[in-house]
């Protein structure tokens, strides 16, 4: 089974944070990813940049951030999983769980 | 009525478990007897306040269960001796319930049906919860990760499939009472957490549910007092609990050798060596035995200053034979690591051939300090960052974080 993590934080947190910390936060996720890979459970992961450059596109072109709320997504995982208890598990080794929260949603398999 | 409500809160805080396994063992219907239960408890909270506590709580609350037990079997329409069974089972209520004496305690039979073969062993740990401490699906989500509804959904199945595939609550024979137990035993443990070791970088975890777990394995030593495995869990839980408090400073993770051992709980400590001491007269060696006597072994180290590294080696090695986990190797691998031998230690770690080892954080943290020592600087900065990796409380990557950038 594929899972997407949505990893939900405070950006303007990190503009604040001292370099230190940040180093550490970085550090976590590295390690993190890491830990994906080597286990086999890893297909895709990326950070984004901060949501003020996002644009949000439907009948017209709007400017973000959109989010109302302190936490945006800041960054995704796409993990492989045997059930979704194995993807909780991993959803909460996420350095993103101890900051912020993690979003499971399983990847609805449409027949490849 | 503040005094009602209490009354009402204790006789369920006390007597919910003991109400509830009561009616299951006769009715051999658990979520008929647990709703029954709630109306019963219901009612008392509306009564009780305007009216007063009744004299005998239980009996009062038994006695409403029952009508609504007959109510539900009535509604239900279920086969005739179904019925009967639970006509039976109410009037037999009755009568206890007006005799001053007391229900038999049928919560060993109630735990076992929990920890049957026929119920998934994953929901084996929230079934004894809910059911004999009356836990509710919410709290029992949130300790073992999971969602409030997930949870409520998987213990309702369970529930069904006790009364659908008819599993008797009579005692197991004794030939296969041990087996029995000893799910009953690993379902305890679970609600303490995913494991309890003591070497460096393991994480804690279960929020909350220590106290529950300690509060199970000591009532199955009281309702099956010859069961050294009992005895033994009880004392591994209870020296656990006892460094709880030791394990944390300021929210920063401590070692066990640094830990200030002022802040150790010396009556649980007490407690502790009493269950151990019992189980060890019963002579019937077990894994939690094992497990607890080397949480004595590390107490005694830093209590009376005693030297016990090879008593520890001793006792992991013995682990090993009867439960060769990949906890269990690992921790021997640290205590191997803590007497000097290194290189037998990183052998045993690359000897264990389990695919487990790639999500279990542990494993990394102790082969991370094994290489440290040896001087094999790159590869232990690989195996920490494999362990932050894998941690998921942030107190205990910020302690590898920290032994990293000290290589």
């Amino acid at each position: 089974m594929k899972y997407l993590f949505l990893l939900y934080d405070d950006e303007n947190a990190w503009d604040s944070m001292p370099e230190d910390q940040r180093n550490e936060i970085f550090g976590s996720y590295f390690a993190y990813s890491d830990a994906l890979r080597k286990s086999g459970a890893y297909i895709a992961g990326a950070p984004l940049v901060h949501s003020r450059d996002a644009k949000r596109v439907g009948r017209q072109v709007e400017d973000g951030p959109f989010a109302d709320g302190k936490e945006q997504l800041g960054g995704y995982y796409m993990i492989d999983a045997k059930n979704l208890d194995e993807a909780l598990d991993w959803a909460a080794r996420c350095p993103c769980a101890s900051i912020g929260h993690v979003e499971v949603r399983p990847v609805w398999n449409i027949g490849e | 009525m503040s005094g009602a409500w209490a009354i009402a809160e204790q006789t369920a805080r006390e007597s919910y478990g003991r109400l509830l396994a009561w009616l299951s063992a006769r009715t051999g219907d658990v979520a008929a007897a647990e709703d029954a239960l709630a109306d019963a408890f219901r009612a008392a909270l509306e009564h009780w306040p305007e009216k007063g506590a009744p004299k005998s709580p239980e009996a009062w609350i038994i006695t409403t269960a029952r009508r609504k037990l007959i109510d539900h079997a009535r509604k239900q329409k279920t086969r005739s001796d179904a019925h009967s069974a639970v006509l039976l089972a109410a009037e037999e209520a009755e009568s206890e319930a007006n005799s001053e004496s007391q229900f038999p305690d049928e919560r060993l039979k109630l735990m076992l049906i929990c920890a049957h073969p026929a119920i998934e062993p994953s929901v084996r740990t929230p079934l004894i919860l809910q059911t004999v401490l009356g836990l509710d699906a919410a709290r029992i989500a949130s300790a073992f990760l999971i969602s409030p509804k997930a949870m409520s959904a998987r213990l309702v199945r369970a529930k069904r499939k006790i009364k659908e595939a008819n599993i008797p609550f009579t005692a197991p024979s004794l030939d296969v009472l041990p087996e029995r137990l000893s799910a009953v035993l690993d379902a305890i443990y679970a609600a303490f957490g995913t494991g309890w070791n003591d070497f460096d970088g393991a994480e804690d975890s279960a929020g909350g549910l220590t106290l529950e777990a300690i509060f199970l394995a000591k009532l199955l030593t009281t309702l099956s007092p010859d069961e050294a495995e009992a005895w033994g869990l009880l004392s591994l839980m209870l020296h656990a609990e006892a460094r709880r408090n030791a394990r944390r400073d300021d929210g920063a993770y401590v070692s066990l050798k640094d830990q200030d051992t002022r802040a150790w709980d010396k009556t649980l400590i007490a407690k502790a060596e009493e269950a151990l001491a019992k189980a060890w007269r019963l002579d019937k060696p077990g894994r939690f035995q094992i497990e607890a006597a080397i949480q004595s072994a590390h107490a005694a180290s830093r209590l009376q200053d005693r030297d016990v590294t090879e008593d520890v080696i001793l006792l992991y090695q013995r682990l090993i034979e009867l439960a060769p986990t990949l906890g269990a190797q690992t921790g021997f691998a640290a205590a191997l690591s803590n007497g000097g031998r290194d290189e037998d230690a990183l052998t045993l770690l690359d000897g264990i051939n389990d695919h487990a080892v790639s999500s279990y954080q542990p494993y990394w943290a102790v082969r991370a300090h094994i290489l440290g020592t040896l001087n094999r600087n790159e590869e232990a900065r690989g195996a920490y960052e494999r362990a932050i990796g894998l941690a998921s409380d942030i107190s205990v990557r910020a302690f590898l974080h920290h032994k990293k950038k000290a290589l």
